[in-house]
């Protein structure tokens, strides 16, 4: 059970690392991703290369946040900036080109195998959490380190007077303009922070998950229920909406299946265990369309 | 080795409109030279199992190179085709092969969900069809045809040889995790039904949604469920993973399972699976000097250590080759030539293997422990197993 | 709002280019070989979805990345009416996929249409995965495998036709005709659905919904009306795809094939109802040319979609030498915000 929530906690903490570049993004320039999910497998990837490179993952930390932040800075300049006010048609499609051709970068570049990516010699050892069952002690460090970058968004975001203009931005993307700041350099930089976000996440969860092809799939559409379920724009919404999730999505998983055979509602709900995240959602809409922390319409 | 690899996709576009011309001609006017023979391989050269399709093309064309380019006296031309290992494309991506490259026979695939487009068209054209790796049960069993065979192996094998091999030794509770798939749930029933068979039994079966890697929710539950081993079946990554996590998790209760947790994932898995016990038809390290030799000449001609998946390959074109040589390389004499491959009986590397009455391999399930990062044979787990084929009516 | 509808041709020429295009298809099969046959038909079942789709972005302004999921149920509906063993009339098959698909399409929609703009397409994806999930993790069709089907009969007026009683070459002829047939039916129903009171709606609503609801319109009936159409008409398409191929699996769900259709619509022109059709054409012929000269298929693909994201904004259809075929309107642009469509406050800054 304690073993549970700590894999709820951290599986949802990786995701609020995803979903709050994502629903940024959204909130601060009217962008959608769908090439998010590919940014973290990229941040993944790096992992992998830079660890085999110089035998340590740490390295792999900081190449992430600056390369991730460059990546991001690039593409906004070249190509996100100009769709911004773009039809979602043409927003959805540019980041499907996009997912296609990070495919094939990381197939250039690292090739279609599967590969694990080694925990740090350091972290490499199990904390005993109840008798018979240990926790990793690199599954420790990632919750902390994702903590600690949280909180430093909510400082950012909430207490500088940059995250107030990009507070303001979000809420209302035309009293930027009217006040003369300077909207592009806001862009430009949400935009950027975004992907490094992403990107860390792929760094961290390297270890764990090892990385392959097409990996950041399912993290795309799971961090699109995070956003929808937070409500649009909103760090703190995404933050407990990703811890939400990936305690339900934990627990689901866990338990859902021994339901199996214990009669019709016990087979449905066992059906249902890897869906339980998406009831969830539409559950949440039925309640409050905006999500949990969206602004009422 | 070039002779096989006379015509490239590439060249298959200018070659398809060339057939179109010709085949307005009846074909007894055109017998001065046999036709060569189009062997279509539909395999996944792009994706998560790239390196599967590239092991089995290797072994293909190796075979086909030592037979002087020809089978049954006819020139061999391959045909390649990249299957992505995209189910919903599978049914079109045979029809390319089948319908608009007119391939005498087709050698794929890999991916379980394909295989199934691929037996769709197949079963429809009758096209000569032999699978070299993907494991799903039914095309051997209620889905059987005579036009397809298969060198691999059914999920169903190397787990039930797991299975008997525990009960032999007096395992009476086991549990049995996986991912929640066909391919996860038929190694189950291979499995469970091999350890029933010696009184054993399987207590729980726990399942994640494929391919997801989260196992700590899993593995949490194991001590709670006081079982005298694990049993598993994963595959590539998740089973370096799996393997790893369940290290770290710190069980103790010993995990075994169907082969391929630990085939071609050791050096990722490192010394954390060190003991595991896993049973399959074949293990690198397999004494015999059909084995030696193969690997030898594999190693020489891709430049990469052989595998289990050059194994099923290679098998592939050795079935067919004592087909057409059966019938002169004539794919038309259906009836013989099927008879050929049913009563083929193959020095493999892998051993003696025969075929089954419903066209499914019949061989050693081997048992293998490792030891020192290598799967090291400590006996046989099934001696000469064939899958039931149940429901098949051939 | 009387006069002509936007995605409908303004003139005569094309109109005639629409239909000479439907009777060129009618002969194809006299000419090409079996495969191409088989091909063209796979084309048409694309661009029955997309077209369905077009209803919903090009007609209304909605996109979804759901729709897959209709036509993903309609083809399980099939599987699940006539598995392997005995086979149903497509009379009995097709209505019955249209309507599971239109009644998920009922029930997603009206909890999705709740959302608006970016939120929508979230939601609509995530409802897409729900369904994928369903079909990918239970063994209700066949689990991750997918599983088998027997072709429906294609039998009217107590004639059945016995596909394997042709002879080979002919034998992909049935079902093109018949995908032929209801790619037609479909086109015929959308442009009598937009020049319908319907049509207008919606037209409005994709222009300023916020206006016309101060007009008094319950637009999220409207929508959801479009939204259930769509969903029964991608089913035609997917039940289609069970005819066609006799095979089902979770894939067919997934969301990448309600971007394809995406694609289609946008290589074709979102602002034309021939639009659809053109791109599913051209993207299917494309695919099939890039699978033959290169290894490196997706690369291909995501070129072709990157160029047309940024230099043929109009699509295939919108391209200035096709004689007169409406154009996208330069004056409205959507603030993906909240899916209103506002006159545009400025210039593009790029």
């Amino acid at each position: 059970m304690m073993a549970q929530l700590l894999n709820g906690l951290q599986y949802g903490l990786l995701l609020f690392l995803v979903s709050s570049g994502l629903t940024l993004i959204f909130g601060v320039m009217g962008i959608i991703n769908l090439a998010h999910g590919s940014l973290f497998m990229i941040g993944a990837y790096v992992a992998f290369l830079v660890s085999k490179a110089t035998g340590t993952l740490w390295l792999a930390l900081p190449v992430g946040v600056l390369g991730g932040a460059a990546l991001g800075a690039l593409l906004e300049w070249t190509l996100f900036r100009h769709f911004a006010k773009r039809e979602h048609l043409d927003q959805v499609m540019l980041t499907f080109a996009l997912i296609l051709l990070a495919e094939e970068l990381r197939w250039v570049v690292a090739g279609s195998d599967f590969h694990s990516v080694p925990i740090p010699a350091i972290l490499d050892f199990s904390v005993p959490v109840t008798s018979g069952f240990s926790y990793s002690a690199y599954r420790f460090a990632v919750i902390a380190i994702c903590l600690v970058l949280a909180l430093a968004l909510f400082w950012w975001i909430e207490r500088t007077r940059f995250g107030a203009v990009v507070r303001a931005s979000a809420e209302n993307p035309e009293m930027v303009d009217v006040l003369g700041l300077d909207a592009r350099r806001v862009h430009l930089v949400v935009f950027a922070a975004g992907t490094a976000l992403a990107v860390v996440a792929g760094v961290l969860a390297a270890p764990l998950t090892s990385v392959y092809p097409g990996m950041g799939d399912s993290l795309l559409i799971i961090s699109f229920v995070v956003v929808v379920i937070g409500g649009l724009g909103s760090i703190s919404g995404a933050f407990w909406a990703a811890l939400l999730i990936g305690l339900v999505d934990t627990f689901g998983k866990a338990y859902g299946p021994s339901f199996q055979g214990t009669g019709a509602l016990g087979t449905l709900l066992a059906a249902l265990s890897g869906s339980s995240v998406y009831l969830l959602m539409i559950a949440v809409l039925l309640w409050r369309p905006t999500g949990l922390f969206g602004q009422r319409p | 080795m070039s002779v096989s690899k006379s015509l490239t996709r590439r060249g298959a576009l200018a070659g398809g409109l060339a057939v179109g011309a010709v085949s307005v001609v009846p074909t007894r006017f055109a017998i001065a030279q046999p036709k060569p023979l189009k062997v279509g391989l539909m395999l996944p050269y792009s994706g998560t199992f790239a390196k599967l399709g590239e092991n089995i093309t290797s072994a293909v064309e190796m075979l086909i190179a030592e037979k002087g380019g020809k089978l049954g006296g006819r020139v061999v031309e391959i045909v390649k085709l990249d299957d992505e290992s995209k189910p919903e494309k599978g049914p079109q991506n045979a029809e390319r092969l089948v319908k608009r490259d007119a391939v005498d026979v087709l050698i794929g695939t890999v991916h379980s969900g394909v295989q199934m487009g691929i037996h769709k068209v197949v079963r429809e054209t009758g096209t000569l069809t032999i699978i070299p790796n993907a494991g799903a049960n039914s095309v051997t069993r209620e889905l059987c045809a005579k036009n397809v065979f298969r060198t691999s192996f059914s999920n169903w094998q190397p787990a039930h040889g797991m299975g008997l091999a525990l009960g032999k030794r007096g395992v009476r509770k086991a549990a049995w995790i996986t991912w929640d798939y066909a391919a996860g749930k038929e190694a189950g029933d291979g499995f469970r039904e091999g350890l029933e068979k010696h009184g054993g039994k399987v207590v729980q079966s726990l399942t994640l949604k494929f391919p997801e890697t989260n196992f700590q929710p899993l593995l949490a539950q194991i001590p709670g469920l006081d079982v005298e081993v694990v049993g598993s079946f994963f595959a590539g990554g998740g089973a370096v993973q799996f393997v790893k996590e369940y290290k770290a998790a710190g069980l103790k209760v010993p995990l075994c399972g169907s082969g391929f947790l630990t085939e071609g994932t050791l050096a990722a898995q490192g010394d954390a699976a060190d003991g595991i016990e896993t049973a399959l038809h074949y293990a690198d390290g397999l004494d015999n000097a059909r084995n030696l030799a193969f690997r030898k000449a594999f190693k020489e001609k891709a430049g990469r250590d052989a595998d289990v998946y050059a194994v099923q390959g290679y098998d592939a074109a050795q079935l067919l080759a004592i087909g057409l040589e059966a019938v002169k390389g004539n794919v038309e004499d259906e009836a013989n030539l099927y008879k050929a491959m049913r009563g083929a009986r193959i020095e493999s590397p892998r051993g003696p293997m025969t075929i089954s009455s419903s066209q499914e391999v019949v061989h050693n399930i081997y048992l293998r422990r490792v030891t020192n990062g290598e799967n090291k044979v400590v006996g046989i787990a099934a001696e000469a197993l064939a899958d039931p084929g149940t429901g098949c009516k051939l | 709002m009387i006069g002509p509808v936007r995605m409908l041709p303004k003139t005569w020429t094309g109109w005639a280019l629409i239909w000479l295009g439907f009777a060129a298809l009618a002969v194809v099969p006299f000419f090409a070989t079996p495969f191409y046959v088989g091909l063209c038909t796979t084309a048409m079942i694309a661009a029955m979805l997309a077209l369905s789709l077009q209803l919903l972005v090009g007609a209304t302004g909605l996109v979804s990345l759901g729709h897959g999921a209709f036509y993903g149920l309609a083809a399980y509906t099939v599987y699940l009416l006539s598995p392997e063993g005995d086979a149903k009339p497509i009379w009995l098959t097709l209505p019955l996929a249209m309507l599971a698909a239109g009644m998920a399409a009922f029930l997603i929609g009206a909890i999705s249409l709740r959302t608006r703009g970016f939120f929508f397409l979230m939601v609509t994806l995530a409802f897409g995965q729900l369904v994928y999930v369903i079909f990918h993790d239970t063994k209700l069709g066949g689990g991750t495998d997918g599983a088998y089907l027997v072709k429906p009969l294609i039998s009217a007026f107590g004639l059945t036709t016995d596909v394997t009683s042709l002879p080979r070459s002919r034998r992909a002829w049935p079902a093109y005709y018949v995908a032929l047939v209801q790619l037609v039916a479909m086109f015929a129903i959308l442009v009598l659905l937009l020049r319908s009171m319907l049509g207008r709606v919606l037209e409005g609503i994709r222009v300023n919904e916020a206006r016309m609801q101060a007009l008094g319109f319950d637009t999220y009936r409207y929508k959801l009306a479009a939204f259930t159409i769509a969903g029964a008409l991608a089913g035609a398409a997917g039940h289609m795809w069970a005819m066609q191929s006799g095979f089902v699996n979770p894939e067919l769900v997934g969301w990448h094939r309600s971007a394809e259709a995406l694609l289609h619509i946008l290589l074709g022109g979102i602002g034309t109802l021939a639009g659809p059709i053109v791109g599913a054409f051209a993207f299917v012929f494309l695919d099939d040319l890039a699978q033959q000269v290169t290894e490196r298929k997706l690369l291909v693909e995501g070129m072709v979609i990157l160029l047309a994201v940024l230099l043929l904004r109009n699509g295939i259809t919108g391209l200035r030498w096709l004689p007169n075929l409406p154009d996208r309107d330069p004056h409205a642009s959507h603030d993906p915000r909240d899916g209103v469509v506002q006159q545009s406050r400025e210039p593009e800054n790029d």
